[in-house]
């Protein structure tokens, strides 16, 4: 009995999956090229605050490096972008993110709480000012120009990612390893004694989820054909996730979609409506959520499912 | 045969000695008990042996192997699993997860999810936890709580059991059911180390008792002998 009802409701989502890949896939045909851009900036957010998530999530390590994955991706397509093929290129930012993350995570990842989020800071500030010195120092130009891809590859390029990046997160949030994740959350050393081995697991987590940050960064870099330190390794592509995983509630598999799709949204949204406005708007939305939503916009929809439901399937 | 042996393994931490050059033994199947006054070192001694802290100098063998310096997960592996003082259950997570994930990641035998499933169904039947297995671990009793945290060592299966004060702050009841299951645990031959301070259960549950003063070995005997040492008699009591 409990059975059929799981297989209903995972049919359900399947279903509701495919139909929104599908709407997403069509949408270059149907949308106007407003649209395309627009939905490219959101499916942009999502994946960075899901792979931010996919580690971040599970084992609270706070992570701060989301714009330096992002920002190596950017360089990647930048130096590399005229001689290299664009999916190769875009492959090549990922191992990049990929390479620095296992180096970074192999050596800082024994740093806890506050410490870990600081240093994962400092390395955006680092990395962005190594390379305004090496290039003022060597190439004596700032900044670099960056191939232009049309609009509608953008998108696509961006969807694939998003979808890998959806598979990923939800086979590791499925496997032994998305358990051992969240036993390094609850208590590591109790992780490690379980023979866990706490290190490997976090770094190649780590890693993974930097390897999305870089893909994203090479291929959105295309749209701005332009480039510097400062724009490749702005602290806010870092915090942004944070928030909008935030908004969205942690801890579930579809909250910082959710967040993501909703914040993305609404930012553009009053971007346009009240460029004044719209930072002192996105602040009292984020104090409300903090203040009145610990567990994000999946709580809420949560609460009011077990209220309309009476209690009934209110522990799956 | 000895399962454990530490030759000299000394432990400072800043010019305090935790633990100053003690040659120690445990012999396979056997109950040990390890007592002292606070501060005497036990702890210390078992962060030592389970990986947590790396003696220097000192050498530690478990079945005649060298384990100086591996990590915690790989001493694990090797067959030695312990719990906590301070009790580390994974408090978000159901009872049965906690003991599921440590037969998944802690046997040696690299056991398939359905198996890790079995073995940890099994487990909580054994250490009477079968009642709450979907309960989070958060919302158990302190007796209920140390209890798996001996569940989700054994689910690791180890040969060799690291119990730290799995009896304080226990009532008189649990302290009973908690000196039978240690009991149950060495009729299925594992070879228990137990750091205690309640010496009635101390008394009746060892072989073989070991006492710490200042990081030193004091004395070392069978609990009626111990009872009337001297020395240990001093150490508890004063001059």
């Amino acid at each position: 009995m409990k059975q059929t009802t799981i297989d209903i409701k995972n049919v359900r989502t399947l279903g509701l999956l495919l139909i929104g890949v599908l709407l997403l896939a069509t949408l270059p045909l149907y949308g106007s090229p407003y649209s395309v851009i627009f939905t490219t900036s959101i499916i942009m957010y999502i994946v960075l605050t899901v792979s931010w998530a996919i580690f971040s999530g599970p084992t609270g390590y706070l992570s701060l490096a989301t714009a330096a994955f992002f920002g190596v991706g950017i360089y990647t397509i930048a130096i590399l972008g005229e001689e290299v093929q664009l999916f190769a290129v875009i492959l090549l930012g990922g191992v990049a993110s990929f390479c620095l993350a296992l180096l970074v995570g192999a050596l800082t990842l024994r740093l806890k709480g506050v410490y870990f989020a600081v240093f994962t800071f400092g390395l955006v500030e680092l990395i962005k000012h190594v390379l305004l010195w090496y290039e003022i120092k060597f190439t004596g130009t700032r900044g670099r120009f960056v191939v232009v891809v049309d609009n509608t590859t953008i998108y696509y390029i961006m969807l694939a990612i998003l979808i890998t990046l959806l598979i990923t997160a939800f086979v590791i949030r499925r496997s032994k390893y998305g358990l051992a994740l969240q036993s390094i959350g609850e208590d590591e050393s109790a992780a490690a004694h379980i023979g866990v081995n706490v290190n490997v697991v976090k770094t190649i987590t780590f890693a993974i989820s930097a390897s999305f940050m870089g893909m994203t960064g090479a291929i959105m870099a295309t749209r701005w054909t332009y480039i510097d330190p400062y724009g490749a390794f702005k602290s806010l592509y870092s915090f942004m996730p944070v928030l909008m995983a935030i908004f969205g509630g942690l801890g579930t598999f579809y909250g910082p979609i959710l967040g993501a799709t909703i914040f993305a949204y609404l930012e553009e949204l009053l971007i346009t409506e009240f460029p004044y406005y719209y930072m002192l708007i996105i602040g009292s939305i984020l104090l409300v959520t903090i203040l009145y939503m610990p567990n994000g916009l999946v709580g809420v929809v949560q609460r009011l499912q077990r209220r309309i439901s009476g209690g009934r399937g209110a522990n799956p | 045969m000895r399962i454990l042996e530490g030759e000299g393994v000394t432990k400072r931490f800043g010019g305090l000695a935790a633990v100053e050059q003690m040659d120690f033994h445990v012999d396979q199947g056997e109950v040990v008990g390890l007592i002292g006054p606070n501060g005497a070192g036990k702890t210390t001694l078992f962060n030592l042996i389970s990986g947590v802290l790396v003696p220097k100098p000192g050498r530690i063998e478990f079945k005649s192997e060298n384990i100086t310096g591996l990590k915690p997960n790989q001493i694990c592996r090797k067959g030695v699993a312990r719990t906590f003082q301070s009790v580390k259950v994974f408090s978000n997570m159901p009872v049965f997860g906690n003991i599921y994930l440590a037969a998944l990641f802690g046997n040696r035998n690299n056991l398939t999810s359905a198996e890790a499933a079995q073995e940890a169904t099994d487990l909580l039947e054994f250490v009477g936890l079968s009642a709450v297995r979907s309960s989070s671990a958060q919302d158990l009793t302190l007796a209920n709580q140390k209890r798996l945290e001996v569940g989700r060592a054994l689910a690791t299966k180890p040969e060799l059991l690291l119990l730290d004060e799995v009896m304080a702050g226990l009532n008189e009841t649990e302290v009973a059911q908690t000196m039978e299951l240690v009991n149950k645990i060495r009729e299925e031959g594992i070879t228990i180390v137990m750091i205690e301070h309640i010496m009635r259960a101390i008394m009746n549950v060892c072989d073989r008792i070991i006492v710490l003063h200042h990081g030193k070995k004091i004395a070392e005997g069978s609990p009626e002998e111990i009872a009337t040492n001297e020395t240990v008699v001093q150490v508890y009591l004063g001059e």
